[in-house]
């Protein structure tokens, strides 16, 4: 379980989910979801053309998660941001599903990226995604106060000069290297539930920023961890662990809140609810 | 009478079968998706949209290996997604973001279990095939499409209120959350079928991007839903007619996608309508205000 292959699989996926925490815990504070989803499954879009035109899928990844980071910002200026997310999306898995039939020989390569391939990882492959994790994570730290702040109250921030736009495309670009980075490790379609899961428990369980971020990336250790483990023994796939397990967080967190409102329950608490319930 | 228009149209073209159906599902489908559709772009629900179509797989391939026909499974499953989401996002207005993202969270789980092996089903279903459709299919998407327009033409009134304002429309004695729930349904059944028929990535081309380009035209919701429904049925249909002309272009293997088609004649018309009408219709402006506040 820790010999070999195994142990590059074990480092590789460590190092995606603590960035995947960290990462994530922006996405769900910016309420970003979808271009955490976008983003990933138009790279695999980008590794598709990459190896049309006989590139490193990596090189794909990159071009495709980048352009689209900047594309959503540029069209999310002008119009809703929902709508330029899905627009680029489209756009992207169109251009892929040209690619695909245009190429026929790797395609089984280009799906895996949709699935990742945890335990396909090199040992050469390991000093990049360090690489890549360790920028993401420093970026996260350098725009830490403007992106907090124009995170949680724009309005605010605007006022005081922090640029939002400028935020957003940086934060955009992070999630796209992000994406480039973890693709190959666990695939366009688990990096999602690794950005959001964690992150969305972590929340549920403490309001202080850094604890959220901290504990969002050790749940989502814990959660790629124990998927490993399981699959190892079990011989299912790594991705329903990570699914279930990411889901059962959230339950778990969604309990905890709801059990402290019940406990600090007051006639003003429910009314807010009811009143919040209604305008959703 | 038509000759001129021989170099356009490849031979054999309106007699095809597939062709055929392709164009009378196509057409369908883009009429309700720009009906549902801009209501969607309205109420910032894009990504509900998105990952209904996503989900559906799931739904998709369980009534394979139930043996029935993929379109129930599919509507089966979106109307129980979008519960979840329902009940997940009723808190706080940002929550629903949460309540899709988990959904797909879900089709994950469902995708690995049956699908361990990357097999060509969910491939195919992601990407769509147009041409494949059986002409059986016909009546049944008919039904479904009429019963998700109906729902959304029923309550039309206080859905536009409730989508423009939800405090007005509360203060007006309209019943929010429950037309939110129907128009929530509404869209699991659109998106279901766009989805079991011409792909996902079709389905969402279709259900925002006509819509968003006719919200930038005009301000009057029932024109913009006319102008979607008209652009997504004349970009499908032209799609269509190149994916059948391109049979003999480079690299000549058969044939480039129709969704490929589709999706860059929506974005182009997306993009030109942004330049041309580049200040924005009102309630674009007002969504964009009531996102950054």
């Amino acid at each position: 379980m820790f010999s070999g292959l195994m142990l590059n699989a074990w480092e590789s996926a460590s190092i995606v989910a603590v960035v995947a925490g960290v990462v994530g815990f922006f996405i769900v504070l910016r309420g970003s979801a979808f271009a955490a989803h976008a983003l990933p499954n138009g790279a695999f879009a980008g590794a598709a053309g990459a190896s049309l035109i006989g590139v490193d899928a990596i090189v794909g990844l990159a071009v495709f998660s980048v352009l689209g980071a900047l594309t959503i910002a540029g069209l999310g200026r002008r119009a809703r941001h929902d709508v330029a997310t899905a627009l680029v999306i489209v756009v992207m898995l169109g251009l892929g599903s040209l690619f695909l039939s245009m190429t026929t020989e790797y395609a089984p390569e280009i799906y895996s990226l949709l699935f990742g391939e945890v335990l396909g990882v090199s040992s050469s492959e390991l000093l990049p995604i360090a690489l890549i994790g360790l920028v993401c994570i420093a970026a996260i730290f350098v725009v830490y106060r403007p992106l907090m702040f124009s995170s949680v109250m724009p309005d605010v921030a605007a006022a005081r000069g922090v640029r939002s736009g400028a935020m957003e495309v940086a934060f955009l670009l992070v999630v796209a290297l992000t994406t480039t980075m973890a693709v190959p490790v666990v695939g366009a379609l688990l990096i999602f539930s690794l950005l959001i899961s964690p992150a969305a428990a972590a929340r549920s369980f403490t309001s202080k920023p850094f604890t959220a971020m901290g504990l969002s990336a050790l749940i989502a250790l814990g959660t790629v961890w124990s998927a490993i483990a399981l699959s190892f023994l079990s011989n299912l796939p790594i991705g329903f662990f990570v699914g279930s397990i990411g889901a059962g967080t959230y339950a778990a967190g969604r309990g905890w809140v709801a059990w402290r409102r019940n406990r600090e329950a007051s006639p003003r608490h429910s009314g807010q609810a009811l009143r919040s319930g209604a305008a959703g | 009478m038509l000759g001129f228009l021989s170099p356009l149209f490849e031979p054999g073209f309106f007699s095809n079968a597939p062709v055929q159906t392709a164009l009378l599902v196509g057409g369908i489908v883009a009429v309700v998706s720009g009906i549902v559709g801009t209501f969607t772009v309205m109420r910032g629900q894009s990504f509900a949209g998105h990952s209904l179509a996503d989900i559906g797989t799931a739904g998709g391939s369980a009534s394979f290996l139930l043996g029935i026909s993929p379109l129930f499974g599919f509507v089966a499953m979106n109307l129980m997604a979008a519960g979840v989401m329902e009940w997940i996002g009723i808190r706080r207005p940002r929550g629903r973001d949460l309540g899709a993202a988990l959904g797909l969270a879900a089709l994950l789980l469902y995708l690995d279990t049956t699908a361990s092996s990357t097999t060509g089903a969910t491939i195919n279903v992601l990407f769509g095939s147009i041409f494949t459709l059986p002409s059986s299919l016909v009546p049944v998407i008919a039904i479904f499409s009429v019963v998700a327009a109906g729902v959304v033409l029923a309550m039309y009134r206080p859905l536009l209120l409730s989508s423009v304002s939800s405090d007005l429309a509360t203060a007006q004695g309209v019943r929010v959350r429950l037309v939110g729930i129907g128009y929530l349904g509404a869209l699991a059944v659109a998106v279901s079928l766009s989805a079991v028929t011409i792909g996902a990535i079709l389905s969402t081309a279709l259900l925002i991007g006509p819509a968003a380009t006719a919200l930038r035209i005009t301000n009057r919701t029932g024109r913009a839903a006319v102008i979607a429904s008209a652009i997504g049925v004349v970009a499908t249909w032209l799609g269509v007619l190149l994916a059948y002309d391109s049979y003999y272009w480079f690299p000549s293997r058969g044939g480039w996608p129709v969704s490929f088609f589709v999706v860059t004649l929506v974005f182009l018309l997306y993009l030109v309508s942004q330049i041309r009408f580049g200040r924005g219709s009102r309630v674009q402006r007002a969504g964009v205000a009531a996102q950054a506040g």
